[in-house]
Protein backbone atom coordinates (compact mmCIF):
# COMPACT_ATOMS: atom_id res chain seq x y z
CA UNK A 1 0.00 0.00 0.00
CA UNK A 2 1.37 3.36 -0.66
CA UNK A 3 1.21 6.06 1.62
CA UNK A 4 1.82 9.94 2.06
CA UNK A 5 3.69 9.94 5.81
CA UNK A 6 3.88 13.91 7.28
CA UNK A 7 5.83 14.90 9.80
CA UNK A 8 5.49 18.12 12.51
CA UNK A 9 7.74 19.82 14.97
CA UNK A 10 10.41 17.83 16.98
CA UNK A 11 9.33 14.68 14.78
CA UNK A 12 10.08 16.22 11.51
CA UNK A 13 13.27 17.38 12.74
CA UNK A 14 14.37 14.21 14.41
CA UNK A 15 13.03 12.18 11.13
CA UNK A 16 15.05 14.42 8.87
CA UNK A 17 12.19 15.67 6.49
CA UNK A 18 8.66 16.90 6.48
CA UNK A 19 7.37 14.30 3.95
CA UNK A 20 7.78 11.18 1.81
CA UNK A 21 5.67 8.60 -0.26
CA UNK A 22 6.20 5.31 0.83
CA UNK A 23 5.26 1.90 -0.24
CA UNK A 24 4.00 -0.14 3.14
CA UNK A 25 3.68 -4.20 3.56
CA UNK A 26 0.31 -5.17 4.00
CA UNK A 27 0.87 -6.71 7.60
CA UNK A 28 1.01 -3.05 9.13
CA UNK A 29 -2.55 -2.28 9.61
CA UNK A 30 -2.37 0.30 12.52
CA UNK A 31 -0.35 3.69 12.82
CA UNK A 32 1.22 1.83 15.68
CA UNK A 33 1.92 -1.00 13.25
CA UNK A 34 3.76 1.80 11.13
CA UNK A 35 5.70 3.49 13.57
CA UNK A 36 7.44 0.35 14.09
CA UNK A 37 8.20 -0.60 10.74
CA UNK A 38 9.63 2.94 10.19
CA UNK A 39 11.67 2.44 13.09
CA UNK A 40 13.30 -0.44 11.45
CA UNK A 41 14.19 1.58 8.27
CA UNK A 42 16.28 3.89 10.23
CA UNK A 43 17.61 5.68 13.54
CA UNK A 44 15.67 9.22 12.71
CA UNK A 45 12.11 7.40 12.93
CA UNK A 46 13.86 5.46 16.35
CA UNK A 47 14.35 8.57 17.56
CA UNK A 48 11.50 10.07 16.78
CA UNK A 49 9.02 7.28 17.28
CA UNK A 50 11.35 6.54 20.67
CA UNK A 51 8.48 7.40 22.90
CA UNK A 52 5.28 6.64 20.92
CA UNK A 53 2.99 7.92 23.70
CA UNK A 54 4.21 11.67 22.98
CA UNK A 55 3.26 11.09 19.31
CA UNK A 56 -0.14 12.11 18.18
CA UNK A 57 -1.52 10.35 14.88
CA UNK A 58 -3.58 11.70 12.50
CA UNK A 59 -5.53 9.77 9.16
CA UNK A 60 -6.48 11.45 6.20
CA UNK A 61 -5.95 15.08 8.78
CA UNK A 62 -8.20 13.98 11.24
CA UNK A 63 -7.42 13.18 14.93
CA UNK A 64 -6.67 9.41 15.16
CA UNK A 65 -5.99 7.30 17.90
CA UNK A 66 -2.67 4.85 16.98
CA UNK A 67 -4.71 1.76 17.00
CA UNK A 68 -6.83 2.80 14.39
CA UNK A 69 -6.49 0.53 10.94
CA UNK A 70 -5.24 2.77 8.26
CA UNK A 71 -6.46 0.38 5.66
CA UNK A 72 -7.79 2.52 2.47
CA UNK A 73 -5.41 5.87 3.98
CA UNK A 74 -4.23 8.51 1.97
CA UNK A 75 -2.50 10.60 4.20
CA UNK A 76 -0.42 9.52 7.86
CA UNK A 77 0.51 12.68 9.46
CA UNK A 78 3.03 12.28 12.98
CA UNK A 79 3.47 14.81 15.64
CA UNK A 80 3.84 16.08 19.13
CA UNK A 81 1.03 17.21 21.28
CA UNK A 82 -0.63 20.93 19.59
CA UNK A 83 0.69 23.83 21.01
CA UNK A 84 -1.34 26.55 19.58
CA UNK A 85 -3.30 29.29 20.47
CA UNK B 1 -18.10 32.29 9.76
CA UNK B 2 -14.42 31.53 9.08
CA UNK B 3 -11.59 30.10 9.98
CA UNK B 4 -8.15 31.75 8.73
CA UNK B 5 -4.70 31.25 9.00
CA UNK B 6 -2.19 33.75 7.83
CA UNK B 7 1.38 34.91 8.21
CA UNK B 8 -0.11 38.53 8.13
CA UNK B 9 -1.18 40.60 11.30
CA UNK B 10 -5.07 40.93 12.14
CA UNK B 11 -6.55 44.13 13.28
CA UNK B 12 -9.25 43.44 15.73
CA UNK B 13 -11.60 46.18 14.89
CA UNK B 14 -11.36 45.43 10.98
CA UNK B 15 -12.79 41.52 12.27
CA UNK B 16 -15.62 42.94 14.52
CA UNK B 17 -16.44 45.10 11.62
CA UNK B 18 -16.37 42.28 9.42
CA UNK B 19 -18.75 39.83 11.65
CA UNK B 20 -21.54 43.16 12.63
CA UNK B 21 -21.90 45.20 9.87
CA UNK B 22 -25.14 45.93 8.63
CA UNK B 23 -26.51 43.65 11.63
CA UNK B 24 -28.64 44.34 13.78
CA UNK B 25 -29.60 41.12 15.77
CA UNK B 26 -25.93 40.96 17.50
CA UNK B 27 -26.28 42.35 20.87
CA UNK B 28 -22.82 41.06 22.58
CA UNK B 29 -19.77 40.58 20.65
CA UNK B 30 -16.47 39.21 22.34
CA UNK B 31 -12.80 38.66 21.56
CA UNK B 32 -9.89 37.36 22.59
CA UNK B 33 -6.74 37.68 21.61
CA UNK B 34 -3.87 35.37 22.23
CA UNK B 35 -0.06 37.64 22.18
CA UNK B 36 3.42 36.30 22.22
CA UNK B 37 5.19 36.31 26.08
CA UNK B 38 8.49 37.96 26.06
CA UNK B 39 9.74 34.96 28.59
CA UNK B 40 9.13 31.17 28.71
CA UNK B 41 10.23 28.77 31.45
CA UNK B 42 14.24 28.89 30.45
CA UNK B 43 14.06 32.59 30.11
CA UNK B 44 13.50 35.46 27.87
CA UNK B 45 12.85 34.57 24.31
CA UNK B 46 13.98 36.24 20.81
CA UNK B 47 11.50 34.67 18.55
CA UNK B 48 8.44 32.24 18.11
CA UNK B 49 8.16 30.39 15.25
CA UNK B 50 4.53 28.74 14.54
CA UNK B 51 4.36 25.60 12.26
CA UNK B 52 1.35 24.08 11.20
CA UNK B 53 -0.09 21.23 9.37
CA UNK B 54 -1.74 23.09 5.80
CA UNK B 55 -5.48 21.37 5.24
CA UNK B 56 -5.57 19.51 8.53
CA UNK B 57 -5.62 23.27 10.50
CA UNK B 58 -8.14 24.53 8.57
CA UNK B 59 -10.14 21.61 8.54
CA UNK B 60 -9.93 21.22 12.17
CA UNK B 61 -10.77 25.15 12.82
CA UNK B 62 -13.75 24.49 10.88
CA UNK B 63 -15.07 21.35 13.22
CA UNK B 64 -14.14 23.72 16.26
CA UNK B 65 -16.42 26.22 14.99
CA UNK B 66 -19.28 23.76 13.91
CA UNK B 67 -19.22 22.05 17.41
CA UNK B 68 -19.51 25.70 19.00
CA UNK B 69 -22.40 26.30 16.52
CA UNK B 70 -24.10 23.56 17.48
CA UNK B 71 -24.03 23.89 21.44
CA UNK B 72 -24.95 27.74 21.09
CA UNK B 73 -26.94 30.58 19.44
CA UNK B 74 -24.26 32.55 17.72
CA UNK B 75 -25.33 35.16 15.30
CA UNK B 76 -21.51 34.68 13.72
CA UNK B 77 -17.44 33.53 14.40
CA UNK B 78 -14.12 34.40 13.49
CA UNK B 79 -10.57 32.19 14.09
CA UNK B 80 -7.93 33.54 12.82
CA UNK B 81 -4.40 32.23 13.49
CA UNK B 82 -0.82 33.41 12.79
CA UNK B 83 2.13 30.57 11.65
CA UNK B 84 5.53 31.68 10.91
CA UNK B 85 8.07 34.13 13.02
CA UNK B 86 7.06 36.11 15.69
CA UNK B 87 8.21 38.55 18.14
CA UNK B 88 7.61 38.82 21.69
CA UNK B 89 4.24 41.05 22.07
CA UNK B 90 2.49 39.97 18.60
CA UNK B 91 -0.91 38.53 18.10
CA UNK B 92 -1.02 34.95 17.65
CA UNK B 93 -4.66 34.51 17.33
CA UNK B 94 -8.03 35.72 17.70
CA UNK B 95 -11.46 34.57 18.18
CA UNK B 96 -14.76 36.55 17.97
CA UNK B 97 -18.21 35.75 19.26
CA UNK B 98 -21.49 37.24 18.00
CA UNK B 99 -24.19 36.66 19.65
CA UNK B 100 -27.55 37.95 20.97
CA UNK B 101 -27.15 37.76 24.31
CA UNK B 102 -23.18 37.79 26.26
CA UNK B 103 -22.93 34.63 28.02
CA UNK B 104 -22.92 32.69 24.54
CA UNK B 105 -20.90 34.72 23.09
CA UNK B 106 -18.27 34.66 26.11
CA UNK B 107 -19.18 30.92 26.32
CA UNK B 108 -18.35 30.07 23.23
CA UNK B 109 -15.32 32.10 22.97
CA UNK B 110 -13.88 30.43 26.12
CA UNK B 111 -14.84 27.05 24.14
CA UNK B 112 -13.30 27.84 21.05
CA UNK B 113 -9.96 28.72 22.54
CA UNK B 114 -9.63 25.64 24.73
CA UNK B 115 -10.43 23.55 21.55
CA UNK B 116 -8.50 25.16 19.52
CA UNK B 117 -5.42 24.62 21.68
CA UNK B 118 -5.53 21.11 22.16
CA UNK B 119 -6.80 20.01 18.78
CA UNK B 120 -5.74 22.41 15.86
CA UNK B 121 -2.29 21.59 14.34
CA UNK B 122 -0.05 24.27 15.48
CA UNK B 123 3.56 23.61 16.98
CA UNK B 124 5.27 26.50 18.79
CA UNK B 125 9.17 26.84 18.99
CA UNK B 126 10.65 29.59 21.08
CA UNK B 127 14.18 30.34 20.22
CA UNK B 128 16.80 32.04 23.43
CA UNK B 129 18.82 35.76 22.31
CA UNK B 130 22.09 33.28 20.92
CA UNK B 131 18.72 31.70 18.45
CA UNK B 132 18.59 28.37 19.88
CA UNK B 133 15.23 26.88 19.83
CA UNK B 134 12.78 24.72 22.13
CA UNK B 135 9.93 22.94 21.32
CA UNK B 136 6.86 24.30 23.58
CA UNK B 137 5.39 21.15 25.63
CA UNK B 138 2.26 20.78 25.46
CA UNK B 139 0.19 21.56 28.59
CA UNK B 140 -1.88 19.64 30.94
CA UNK B 141 -3.64 22.46 31.81
CA UNK B 142 -4.82 22.82 28.64
CA UNK B 143 -6.23 19.44 28.68
CA UNK B 144 -8.17 19.98 32.13
CA UNK B 145 -10.08 23.31 30.50
CA UNK B 146 -10.61 21.34 27.30
CA UNK B 147 -12.16 18.61 29.51
CA UNK B 148 -14.64 20.73 31.54
CA UNK B 149 -16.89 21.35 28.13
CA UNK B 150 -17.26 17.71 27.67
CA UNK B 151 -20.04 17.09 30.19
CA UNK B 152 -21.63 20.03 29.29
Amino acid sequence: MTLNLVYFAWVRERIGRGAETRDVPRTVESARDLMAWLCEQDEGYRAAFADPKCVRVAIDQEHADHDQPIAGAREIAFFPPVTGG
Amino acid sequence: MGVRVQTDDFDVSAEIAALTEGRTDIGAVVTFTGTVRGTAKSGAISTMTLEHYPGMTEAELGRVEAEAQARWPLQGSTIVHRVGALFPGDNIVLVVTASAHRQAAFEAAEFLMDYLKTRAPFWKKEADGEGRGTWVDARESDQVARARWENN
